[in-house]
Order: structure tokens, then C-alpha cells, then sequence
């Protein structure tokens, strides 16, 4: 063993091997919550004690401060998890593509969590539950996306060519996602003249854009934080034939 | 090109021998068109007016269906293997088996739309369009089927999990296909929807056979 | 059924295997195997079922990538140039590779022209006839009993006349004759400078036959 095992953070790819990745990540998991933690209250706060009651909407507005940085996120995540399994898919790690397998859930949790509040926002507003929008219904087809991607890795029981077609499945939905967006509002222009938009979003206040801001990040370091305690469970199925992993202290016991 | 057109014919040849496989596909488009008019109402005008969605929905479940013969027989049978280990090029195999899957599953459909237009009572100018949006749009869903068809190889319920991964990525064409065909019949102009059925026709010929040759390496290894 | 191959004498080829290491799942079927064969040699793949030996085929192909370790075919690594290394090989899988609903003669067209070789159809009809396929020609493959769908691959392996032969349980569905006529065919083969490597159960004799056990 060289004596880079001492200092893992300098050496990426050491990283690489889910053996030191897991002791890492279980050190950083309880400082991506307090964090998470931190931001939510600080944009909870913000979004309902401080940012001033909508002149349109009323209180009820105030779920986009939910809703906004959910979507965000469920396409911020689509990104990270293409990436991760297009590095997999690449440089052949495994460590990389069991980033991906964790991330997929969490993506599309956000996404359906977009589309509930979404409806939720609709339904006062404009007296339906669901409104053929542009971005809604984007944000539908890339949950779509997401149930494809876990649905295909769940079909196929060889965990490294699960791996492999689910890279691919990744990268050709991430190249198609802006493609989908701009077919999608094309059409949204074409049959309705756009009449109700959710992205004819009232003026922001200031206020409203920092209270979706802070919520964003508490929403991202929520993620980080479920994507290592997920990843570290994936890291125990996968690799629990190898030595080290029935050496730890939660498998022996 | 040698390989290419050999590879047309015998996917050709094969398809005459087995005449049956082919034409539950069109016979299915055709049934499912005439499901909308059973399940909504032969309203005249109302059927004008969905046909174009109507005419391409069943075209895109029709194209699923036959995808799922794509690959499958040559992967049973061991040819799928040999075709990856000939001194020929990969891509070009089975960007030759994708044109054989449109020859087959796609222009045909091109023949009965006409007919299935008039039992909606699209004008003539629609008609037109409704072909030529088709024309560029079939090869289109061929070839993006394929990457789903070449992931799914050999799973468990292929024919199904095919269609989940593949039907949101075949949303833009029809978007522009059927859009096309609904702009015309109320006069706006169609030049921007036939650009970009053009486009993702010129992508996906230039990327989708090597992205469908990789998936298949990595579901024969 | 002797096989006459008129074709020249195959140039020295050299096919090794260095440091290979298979996994599969969880398990490792096999680590750091290397061996080496030169023109005219043969090398029997022995082993209990499970054991790797399909598995083994794939690598060296190249259909499936090694955990570590490489294959070189004179002297160059298969992944450098998968075309020239495709040109000389022939490979058998578990399935007979034939198209159920094309003939005899079909099917050994349509692998010349995979193969990139010039085959008149005379030609075809005198390797299927070769073994023993005459009157059989233009049936669909599906037709066949078991043991003539063997004489075709037979004698599409024959038409391929590549220098490597990478075969996976050749002698399965072959009677006694057929072996005899199979082992032929590997005899010629060897003494024309070509390399084969196969698997089987069964106890083969050939003259300067390696023999690797998994």
C-alpha cells in the first residue's frame, strides 16, 4: 500500500475504488445534512415569513418555493447522473457507474415532487390539476426518463452491462432533454397561445428569488447527502463478496 | 457499401419468408386508428382534427412493435455474434438491418395513411402533408427504436421496458410530425416543422448507428 | 468426408494470450492464463461445465473485454485493429449461426459476403457438396436434421478458410463419422499452418494437440 491511504482527498483516484470511497463518504454524509438542514429552515423562513404575499396569488403562491427548486433539481441531477455513468462508461470504474445507480431514485423523487406541487399550485390557481404547460409537461417526460433508466437497470441482472446500457441509455436522454424542452414548448405555443404558463411567473421579489435559491441548496445538499448513504449501500451489495467489506463492522454483526 | 446492401437484402429475404410477422404490425396500425373514432365519435369535424395526433400515435406503436423483432431473431440465433466479428464494419450491419426495419415497418405505413386520412376526412393538403412529415419521421423512429431495441436485448420483458425507454424519446418527432400536418389544415406555415423533422433525421442517421452498434456489443459480450 | 482445402499454405501466425483474469458477477473464473501457439498448432480447452471455458472464447475473440491481461494475433494487440484481426478469424458459438429460413447455399453466401470473400456459386455448391450436402442445397436451413445443420457450419468453416479458428463445442451433434470428418478438417487445417483453439467433453486425438484445463 502506498502512503496515499493516509490522505485519500489527494489522490482521485485512489477514490475511485469503492473501498476507500466508502469510509469517506460515511464521514461526509452527517455534514451534508447539517447543511441541508441549515439552508432548509434558512429558506423555509424566507419563503414564509419573509418574502411578502403575492398580489395575484395570495399565500398559496408560496408553494414554487418547493416546486422551482425541485425541477431544478431533477434536472441538475439527470445531468450529474449522465455524467457519472458516461465517466463509467468511459473509464470503465465501477465506483462511478454505482454513483449513477444512486443518484437515479433521488432524480426522480424530485421530479415527482415537481409535478405534485406543480398540480398543487394549479389547482387554486387555475382550477385544474394539471395544465398541458411546457415545462410541466417536460418535467413529466424526463420523469419518464428516469423510470426508464431505473427500470432498465433493474432488468438486467449482470450488474456490469447493467451498467454499461444504462450509460447509454443516460447520455442519449441527456442530449435529447433540451431537444424534448424546445419540442415541447414549440408544441405548447402552437395549440395554446400559452394562456396559462407557470413560467410567466410573477415579478420576483427579491425576497422570492433568495427564499428558492436557499431551498435549492438545502434541496441539493439533501441529495448529496441521500445519494452517499445510498451509494453506500450499493457498494455493500456489489462488493460483498470482496474481503473488506466482511471485515466492517456493520456486516459482521 | 457491399455489406450494407447485402445486409438489406438478406434482412429482406427473411422477411419474405415470413410474410406473417410483417403484416401483424400494419394490420395493428390500422386497428388502432379505428379504436379513436369507436372510443370518441365520428364527429366529422372532431375526427379532422385529431387524425394528424391519431394517424401518428398508432404509426409510432406500430414502428414499437416491429422493433422488437429488430435484433432479437439474430441474437437467438447466433448470427447477431458473426455479424460483430466480420472484417466489415458493425455500423454499417446494422445501420443496413435498421433500413431493412423501415423498408419494412415504416413505408408501408406511408401507403396506408392516405387511406386512413380519408376515413378521417383530411383535405388533400393535409394528406400531403401527413406523407411527407411521415416520410422523414419513420426513419426517425427506426433508428431511435433501434438504441431501445439493442438495449432491451434478451431481457425479461423486453417488449415492454422497450417502449418505456424509447416512447419519450420519440415525443419531438411527433411534435413536428403531427403539428405539421395540424398547422397546415389550418393555414400557418409548415416550413419550420419540416426543417426540424429534417434535422433530428440528418442526427440520428449520423449518431444513432454507432450508439445502437455499442449497446449491441455490450448486450452480446 | 475428407476435406480437401486447395487453398495456400497459411504465412507463420502467432496467436498468445498474456495474464488473462475473467470475471464474472462476483466470481473470478480465471486469473493471469497466458499461453502462446504458432502455425500448425491446436490447443484442446478441457474443463467441467461452468468452468470458463465459453467465457474464455469470448476473450479471445473480443467479444467480451478481460478483467486484466491482453490477446495479441501477430504480435499486435486485437483491440489496436479489430478489422485485421476479424479478417483471419472464424469463430463457432454455442448456436449453429445459421438462418433458419435461408438454405444451405444462402447462408454460406451471406457469410462470404460478411467475410469480405469472393464466392462464386459454383464454388458454394462444391463446399456444401464436400460435405456430403448434395440435394440439400436450397432447403431452408430449418429443414435440416442436426447433423446436416453441422455440415454446414463445417463447410462454411471450411469456406472461410481464415488462418485462426476459435471454435466452442465443434463436436456437439456430430456422429461418428462426422467427427471423423471434423477431425479431418482440423488436420488439414493445421498442416496448412492454421491455429485452432476449441473446446469439448470429448477425448480428441490429433497429432501435437495441446491440451488446457481449466
Amino acid at each position: 500500500m502506498n502512503d496515499l491511504t493516509n490522505k485519500p482527498w489527494l489522490n482521485w483516484f485512489k477514490l475511485a475504488s469503492p473501498s476507500t470511497f466508502y469510509p469517506v463518504a460515511g464521514r461526509l454524509i452527517p455534514f451534508f445534512w447539517i447543511l441541508s438542514i441549515a439552508f432548509g429552515l434558512a429558506g423555509l423562513w424566507m419563503s414564509f415569513f419573509v418574502a411578502p404575499v403575492d398580489a395575484v396569488q395570495g399565500q398559496g403562491y408560496r408553494i414554487i418555493f418547493v416546486h422551482v427548486p425541485a425541477s431544478w433539481m431533477s434536472m441538475f441531477l439527470y445531468i450529474m447522473m449522465a455524467v457519472w455513468a458516461g465517466i463509467g462508461l468511459v473509464f470503465n470504474t465501477r465506483l462511478s457507474a454505482m454513483m449513477a445507480q444512486a443518484i437515479a431514485p433521488i432524480g426522480a423523487v424530485m421530479a415527482f415532487l415537481s409535478l405534485w406541487t406543480g398540480a398543487f399550485w394549479g389547482k387554486p390557481m387555475w382550477g385544474a390539476w394539471w395544465v398541458w404547460d411546457a415545462r410541466l409537461t417536460s418535467e413529466l417526460i424526463l420523469f419518464f426518463l428516469y423510470l426508464g433508466f431505473i427500470a432498465l437497470q433493474a432488468s438486467i441482472d449482470q450488474a456490469r452491462r447493467a451498467d454499461k446500457a444504462s450509460a447509454i441509455l443516460a447520455l442519449v436522454g441527456v442530449v435529447n432533454v433540451p431537444i424534448i424542452y424546445f419540442s415541447v414548448k414549440w408544441w405548447n405555443t402552437l395549440h395554446q397561445g400559452a394562456s396559462v404558463s407557470m413560467s410567466k411567473a410573477p415579478s420576483m421579489a427579491q425576497t422570492m428569488l433568495w427564499g428558492m435559491l436557499l431551498m435549492a441548496l438545502c434541496f441539493w445538499m439533501y441529495a448529496i447527502a441521500v445519494t452517499l448513504m445510498r451509494v453506500r449501500v450499493i457498494i455493500l451489495e456489489r462488493e460483498s463478496h470482496a474481503d473488506w467489506v466482511k471485515q466492517l463492522k456493520e456486516v459482521r454483526s | 457499401m457491399n455489406a450494407f446492401f447485402m445486409i438489406v437484402q438478406r434482412d429482406l429475404l427473411l422477411v419474405m419468408r415470413r410474410k406473417s410477422e410483417v403484416l401483424t404490425a400494419l394490420f395493428f396500425f390500422v386497428i388502432v386508428t379505428s379504436l379513436f373514432p369507436l372510443g370518441i365519435g365520428a364527429d366529422t369535424a372532431l375526427l379532422r382534427k385529431i387524425a394528424p395526433g391519431v394517424i401518428w400515435v398508432s404509426a409510432l406503436l406500430a414502428t414499437l412493435l416491429g422493433l422488437q423483432r429488430l435484433f432479437a431473431s439474430d441474437y437467438l440465433d447466433g448470427t447477431l455474434e458473426q455479424m460483430a466479428l466480420s472484417p466489415r464494419s458493425f455500423v454499417v450491419l446494422v445501420l443496413g438491418k435498421i433500413t431493412a426495419h423501415w423498408l419494412v415497418c415504416g413505408l408501408p405505413l406511408l401507403i396506408l395513411a392516405p387511406v386512413i386520412g380519408l376515413q378521417f376526412d383530411l383535405d388533400t393538403a393535409a394528406l400531403e402533408t401527413l406523407l411527407l412529415t411521415l416520410l422523414l419521421g419513420t426513419p426517425v423512429l427506426s433508428l431511435i427504436g433501434s438504441i431501445g431495441a439493442a438495449l432491451t436485448l434478451g431481457l425479461r420483458g423486453g417488449g415492454a421496458l422497450m417502449s418505456l425507454l424509447v416512447l419519450p424519446l420519440y415525443i419531438p418527432v411527433l411534435i413536428f410530425g403531427a403539428g405539421a400536418v395540424y398547422a397546415k389544415s389550418v393555414g400557418l406555415d409548415v416550413t419550420g416543422h419540416f426543417s426540424l423533422l429534417g434535422a433530428l433525421l440528418i442526427l440520428a442517421l449520423a449518431f444513432v448507428p454507432w450508439v445502437s452498434a455499442a449497446a449491441l456489443r455490450i448486450a452480446i459480450e | 468426408m475428407t476435406a480437401h482445402t486447395s487453398s495456400p499454405p497459411f504465412a507463420t501466425q502467432s496467436f498468445q494470450a498474456t495474464d488473462l483474469t475473467c470475471v464474472r458477477g462476483e466470481q473470478t473464473l480465471f486469473a493471469n492464463l497466458s499461453f502462446t501457439l504458432t502455425s500448425g498448432e491446436c490447443l484442446h480447452v478441457r474443463g467441467e461445465n461452468g468452468v470458463g471455458k465459453t467465457s474464455l472464447l469470448r476473450l479471445l475473440v473480443g467479444l467480451a473485454q478481460p478483467e486484466q491481461g491482453q490477446v495479441t494475433w501477430n504480435s499486435s494487440n486485437i483491440k489496436n485493429d479489430y478489422e485485421a484481426f476479424h479478417q483471419g478469424l472464424c469463430f463457432l458459438g454455442h448456436r449453429d449461426a445459421l438462418k433458419e429460413d435461408l438454405s444451405a447455399l444462402e447462408n454460406l453466401m451471406m457469410y462470404a459476403a460478411l467475410g469480405a470473400i469472393n464466392l462464386s456459386y459454383e464454388s458454394a455448391l462444391q463446399y456444401l457438396w464436400q460435405f456430403g450436402l448434395r440435394g440439400r442445397e436450397d432447403l431452408p436451413v430449418h429443414y435440416l436434421s442436426a447433423g446436416q445443420k453441422k455440415r454446414v457450419v463445417l463447410a462454411r468453416i471450411a469456406m472461410q478458410g481464415a488462418p485462426l479458428w476459435i471454435l466452442d463445442e465443434p463436436f456437439n451433434a456430430l456422429d461418428s463419422q462426422g467427427m471423423q470428418g471434423f477431425i479431418g478438417l482440423l488436420e488439414n487445417h493445421s498442416s496448412q499452418g492454421g491455429i485452432t483453439v476449441f473446446t469439448g467433453h470429448q477425448d480428441i486425438n490429433i497429432l501435437g494437440l495441446k491440451v488446457l484445463e481449466l
